[in-house]
């Protein structure tokens, strides 16, 4: 994994800074509660972590963090836990995200309480999945073929896909992609 | 008919100044008596600010009010934004992963 | 009118970039110039809705409990002391939404350079009307 170093220093410092990060980000999904922050906040800064090793090290060694094939499976987990919590509720006697029909046995502003712990939690997971999927598919490579020594054939393949796909084309037509 | 630059410089010119004449007519921003502000609308019912801010506390045992307006008294909007992030998601993958079975 | 400027300056400056925004969609010709306008108008829309949930001496929407003068844990909330916490919440969710609308855009612009080699949208257009398929 040597060769995806763009600089040594900046990949150190990445590794250094990025379970603080982390850290915050479940802060501010956990205290939602009694200071400004929520599931959208802590999501997007607990994504924003994914994504600065992702850039800084490479895709290869940043699925040690968070794999490439849990992005959207993520994301509709984060949905179903607010549509579970909806329908569990539905169960017990009350409307539709009522959380005052959870069953568990507490006064109804602990009930509501929990309710919005589950709700944002919910809502943290499926927007962390989803922002690192989007990044993933825009900036993704091949997995197979980024380890040393098949950089060149790897390179090939991705021109002959693109000669195929635009046929008729020419080459040096991409340069005109900058527009007024 | 494609934009040609002075039209659309003096349509949005004219949009601007627009503008700039409907905010002299726009409320004192910060008063307590802008509709936003104040702890019963114009037709008589109860604002339903002032509601989630009274009521927030005894209700949920949460101090902060936006989480439980978020969570609680308008649940089902965030249910809705959260499934509109999925599938900015999903339509992401959709475009993009399909090319490598060409 | 020098006036009317100093007196809603939020207003006149969120106003500004919204015309801003728009100049870049309806004049330039890269397709992620005008993506980046898009974003332009979508911050200029946050900064109203949260420009105008202010209230003169009142305090942010968040109950606080501490010794030195919060709020005392049984009395009543009253509700001239704090802000609107509605057009917050609103545009909290918004934020986040228009990050993820922003990455299907990019997926968008990815699909179309690699189909038609350019950015430009006059050649784009002129290529999906007339060019070889």
């Amino acid at each position: 994994m040597r060769e995806h170093y763009a600089d040594r220093i900046v990949a150190l410092s990445a590794r250094l800074v990025t379970p603080f990060i982390q850290l915050f980000a479940l802060y501010v999904i956990f205290h939602g509660h009694y200071s400004p922050g929520g599931g959208f906040q802590g999501g997007a800064m607990l994504a924003a972590s994914f994504l600065l090793i992702r850039l800084s090290i490479g895709t290869d060694a940043a699925q040690l963090q968070f794999q490439r094939s849990w992005g959207t499976p993520g994301g509709s987990i984060g949905t179903l836990v607010f549509l579970g919590v909806g329908v569990v509720v539905l169960f017990f006697g009350a409307n539709y995200l009522d959380y005052a029909g959870l069953p568990l046995g507490l006064p109804e502003p602990e009930l509501r309480n929990l309710g919005i712990l589950f709700v944002e939690l919910g809502v943290a997971v499926a927007v962390t999945a989803t922002l690192t999927a989007i990044y993933d598919d825009l900036v993704g490579e091949k997995p197979e073929l980024h380890h040393a020594g098949l950089e060149e054939q790897a390179t090939k393949t991705e021109e002959a896909d693109q000669m195929a796909a635009s046929p008729g084309e020419e080459p040096e037509a991409r340069d005109g992609a900058v527009g007024a | 008919m494609k934009p040609i630059k002075p039209i659309v410089l003096t349509a949005l010119v004219v949009f601007a100044a627009l503008i700039v004449y409907g905010i002299g007519h726009l409320p004192d921003r910060a008063s307590p008596d802008a509709p936003p502000n104040t702890e019963e609308s114009a037709v008589g019912t109860p604002n339903a600010a002032a509601y989630y801010i009274e009521n927030a506390y005894t209700d949920a045992d949460t101090p902060n009010m936006v989480t439980v307006t978020l969570a609680d008294y308008r649940g089902f909007d965030t249910l809705g934004e959260t499934t509109v992030i999925f599938a900015a998601g999903l339509a992401c993958a959709l475009i993009l992963r399909s090319r490598r079975r060409e | 009118m020098p006036d009317l400027i100093a007196e809603n300056y939020a207003y006149v400056a969120t106003a500004a970039l919204l015309v801003i925004g728009l100049y870049a969609i309806l004049t330039k010709r890269n397709l992620l110039k005008k993506l980046i306008g898009l974003n332009i108008v979508q911050a200029a829309i946050i900064l109203i809705w949260v420009a105008a949930a202010t209230k003169r001496d009142a305090t942010v929407p968040v109950l606080e409990f501490s010794e030195g003068g919060g709020h005392d844990a049984h009395s009543a909330v009253a509700a001239a002391d704090y802000l609107n916490p509605l057009p917050h919440t609103l545009m909290l969710t918004a934020i986040v939404v228009g990050v993820a609308t922003t990455g299907v855009a990019f997926a968008l612009l990815i699909s179309i350079y690699r189909r038609y080699g350019t950015l430009d949208e006059a050649e784009v257009l002129e290529k999906m009307r007339g060019g070889p398929r």
